[in-house]
């Protein structure tokens, strides 16, 4: 087994702001990347359709400008082409204009041609040493002298281009630095004022006194809230067990305090006895009292476990059966001096319940030794179950207890010299069955007296 | 003056056609640096202003050529695409030959806070650079030309060829735009303008006008009287030379008037780009453009008006700087030329 760290202090984990700021910046980060990569791409692209249209444009013009003479196409350079083309002011112009058979009529002979004969082609190349754009036009000629096509080629440099796309990917990134700071400026706002109710309960809890277990009243966000309430439940927990403990505790000393003066009266009357039958007489006495006094003391500490578990103890699916058999079997020793024969009633099925065991398991043995010491033979435990409520009972042929002990069965205070330990003993199986969302329920009919905890029946899987 | 007028007449002899005019040294004999400067301009006008940029560098010196606008565009494009290192600075004011040899990436970046105080029209690529403003001006003989005649515009000009042809035919000159690089961007300006360039066109054609190589043969031939007017003058030479001459008059067209600026450019593969770059710094330096002003290099609207050449109710909006952008490449095009070609041809045939 690995070697366990004492007293481990809680380990405190990255606040909640830093990883939000983590996540905002991870987020803006990723997201900044995207959109740069997005922005020099869409300012690539606008900056190439603007000026792709510019030397459509001059292209245009120029093939707009040659007439056929003499079967000889002639063109007449016009300006507005170059002042289309002088909207990109840095860059340097390359143009050819091409006849039907291959040959140059006017400019470069270097210019590059495309390498399909479209209306309109786009093409790169490259103008002297520099990367370039060009475009092709075709203007077709069905003239006397002259039939075919003449090709245009227009082509520049491209620092306009770069330019532009640059410039609007400049601005696609200003924008988005501005949003990625407003994004997270606003979202460390909302982390400080989500968090603020924690600091708020934080606070409330450490100004307490410890004896003040009043639920906390602090406003606070759904999310917030169920810690709240968590913590709301868990102290309310806490008061119960207080509770129960100072209850155990003023019921032990309630409970005793009668008891223990009897047997002290008896055994100052020994004392002062010269007969020795009598002293005999006296200190049996003394003697069963002292055994009744410790089952009460039993049933005592049996209460406080029942009620200390009430809350605490973690509750399982149970087949009542299995309890009844061995509440049984933790009766036998009081069976066999009860001498009177106990017949035990469980049913074929399982009966199933979710209970805690344990505290089950003390109020049967309560109810069925109330039954063996109190009942009338024949005297029968057992199980049965309707599809709705499982039910733990003892019956008997008596009459059964007073109906004023049966009116307080659920109260705590119970006078031990007159209802003695079967009283408590039914305090404890009420406290259970309540415990359990049940009920106890006596019954009294002509064949005698039953007595039956019922809980909800837990359906079969 | 007689340098000049020889040169001119060395050049329509078909000598020396693709070599310069005029080479010479500048600065100390013993200077540890050199730059080769290549220019259209006249070394005479521009002396002052290399002089007083060597003053300041004891340790410099300057080759200067003079050469024929075509010529020394044939000669910087073949040095940048197969030729030995050459010029490490191209001054020429024939523009768009400096735009298409920037446009074909021949040009070195350069930026200073000189060149970035240029208007945007002035500049293009930070590589070529317009250091001058230069009019485009009509001059005309004071003595033979009578002040009712005196052409304030081009429509005046219109006019004395239609209604005074007998005394104005055959002695009108301009250049001759095959010859002159400059001619043809001033011609190609003009056509984008106004139509008042096809009317001057057909005049011109109609009335046996001349077109010739030099502005410096225009010139003296309006002084000497052979000519009457001189359409289509640089203005830098124009008041050069009217200093001497004061029966030289000189007409900024009110219409509109043309401004030159004359266009630097540091070939990429220049060896002495710095020092190139350091006198490009120094000629749009305010020293700089001092000296460019004594030399009538600069001329802006005021310096039109102070001397004479243009009224007092002259405006801004009647100026047309050449732009220095890729729209000039139009003026390089191959059938561009040939077309405009064929139309001045028309005009002035037998030439």
């Amino acid at each position: 087994m690995p070697a366990v760290t004492d007293a481990a202090a809680p380990r405190t984990t990255l606040s909640l702001q830093a990883r939000i700021a983590l996540a905002i910046g991870a987020v803006v980060a990723i997201g900044g990347i995207l959109v740069l990569i997005a922005a020099l791409a869409y300012g690539r692209h606008a900056a190439r359709e603007a000026f792709d249209r510019l030397l459509v444009g001059a292209a245009s013009d120029i093939a707009e400008s040659i007439t056929i003479r003499d079967g000889v196409p002639i063109v007449d350079m016009p300006v507005s082409a170059f002042e289309l083309l002088a909207l990109a002011p840095r860059d340097r112009i390359d143009y050819r204009v091409v006849g039907r058979g291959g040959e140059t009529l006017t400019g470069s002979d270097s210019t590059p041609r495309p390498d399909d004969a479209l209306p309109i082609s786009f093409y790169g190349g490259t103008f002297g040493a520099e990367p370039a754009r060009y475009v092709a036009v075709v203007r077709r000629f069905a003239e006397r002298g002259y039939t075919g096509p003449v090709e245009v080629i227009v082509g520049h440099t491209l620092h306009a281009r770069r330019a532009l796309a640059f410039d609007i990917a400049q601005n696609a990134v200003v924008v988005l630095g501005a949003a990625g700071v407003v994004i997270a400026v606003f979202a460390w706002l909302a982390v400080l004022s989500a968090l603020r109710p924690l600091g708020r309960i934080g606070d409330a809890l450490a100004r307490r006194t410890p004896a003040d277990l009043t639920p906390l009243a602090e406003p606070a966000p759904r999310e917030v809230a169920a810690l709240r309430d968590a913590l709301n439940d868990f102290i309310a927990r806490l008061q119960r067990q207080l509770n129960a403990n100072r209850d155990l505790i003023a019921d032990t000393a309630h409970q005793l305090r009668t008891p223990l003066a009897a047997i002290r009266v008896q055994l100052d009357a020994v004392k002062h006895e010269d007969d020795p039958a009598q002293q005999a007489a006296l200190l049996d006495r003394a003697r069963d009292r002292l055994v009744a006094l410790s089952r009460l003391l039993d049933q005592l500490l049996s209460q406080g476990l029942v009620v200390h578990r009430g809350d605490a103890a973690r509750k399982e699916r149970l087949d009542l059966r299995d309890v009844a058999l061995e509440i049984y079997e933790a009766s036998e020793l009081e069976i066999a001096a009860s001498h009177h024969a106990i017949t035990l009633d469980l049913p074929e099925t399982e009966v199933a319940v979710t209970a805690d065991r344990l505290s089950l398991t003390e109020a049967g043995k309560n109810l069925l030794g109330n039954g063996i010491r109190h009942g009338v033979p024949p005297i029968v435990f057992g199980v049965s179950g309707t599809p709705q409520e499982a039910r733990l009972w003892v019956r008997d042929a008596g009459g059964g207890p007073d109906d004023a002990v049966l009116s307080r069965m659920g109260s705590r205070f119970l006078n031990g010299a007159s209802a003695g330990a079967g009283g408590l003993g039914l305090a404890i199986a009420h406290a259970v069955a309540t415990n359990h969302d049940g009920q106890l329920a006596p019954r009294r009919g002509d064949a005698g007296f039953e007595i039956a905890m019922v809980l909800p029946r837990e359906t079969p899987p | 003056m007689i340098l000049r007028l020889a040169l001119c007449l060395g050049f329509v002899a078909g000598t020396g056609a693709t070599a310069q005019e005029l080479s010479e040294r500048l600065g100390p004999p013993d200077a540890a640096q050199e730059m080769r400067v290549r220019s259209t301009t006249d070394l005479a006008v521009l002396r002052p202003v290399l002089e007083s940029f060597l003053d300041a560098r004891p340790d410099t010196a300057i080759v200067y050529e003079q050469w024929l606008s075509n010529n020394l565009y044939r000669r910087s494009l073949a040095d940048c695409e197969q030729g030995p290192p050459g010029a490490d600075l191209v001054i020429s004011s024939a523009v768009h030959q400096l735009v298409e040899f920037v446009n074909r990436a021949c040009a070195a970046s350069y930026v200073s806070e000189e060149t970035a105080s240029l208007p945007a029209a002035l500049s293009w690529r930070d590589e070529l650079w317009g250091i001058t403003r230069e009019p485009a001006v009509i001059v005309y003989n004071r003595e033979l030309v009578p002040t009712q005649d005196v052409p304030r515009s081009r429509f005046d000009l219109l006019d004395i060829l239609r209604n005074r042809s007998e005394r104005y035919a055959g002695r009108v000159a301009t250049y001759d735009i095959e010859a002159s690089g400059l001619g043809f961007l001033f011609a190609y300006a003009d056509s984008l303008e106004a139509t008042t360039f096809g009317g001057l066109l057909e005049s011109f054609g109609r009335t046996g006008a001349v077109a010739t190589c030099c502005s410096a043969e225009i010139m003296n031939g309006v002084l000497s009287g052979r000519y009457l007017i001189g359409y289509n003058i640089l203005g830098s030479y124009a008041f050069d030379l009217a200093e001497e001459n004061p029966q030289l008059g000189i007409v900024a067209p009110a219409d509109y008037t043309l401004i030159l600026a004359r266009g630097a450019v540091i070939p990429r593969n220049a060896e002495n780009a710095a020092l190139a770059a350091g006198l490009v710094d120094y000629m749009l330096s305010p020293a700089g453009t001092d000296g460019l002003r004594d030399a009538h290099l600069l001329t802006d609207l005021d310096g039109l008006i102070d001397k004479g050449a243009a009224a007092e109710a002259f405006g801004a909006s009647q100026l047309r700087p050449i732009e220095l952008s890729p729209k000039l490449l139009v003026a390089s095009d191959r059938q561009k030329r040939s077309l405009f070609n064929d139309l001045w041809r028309n005009a002035f045939p037998g030439q």
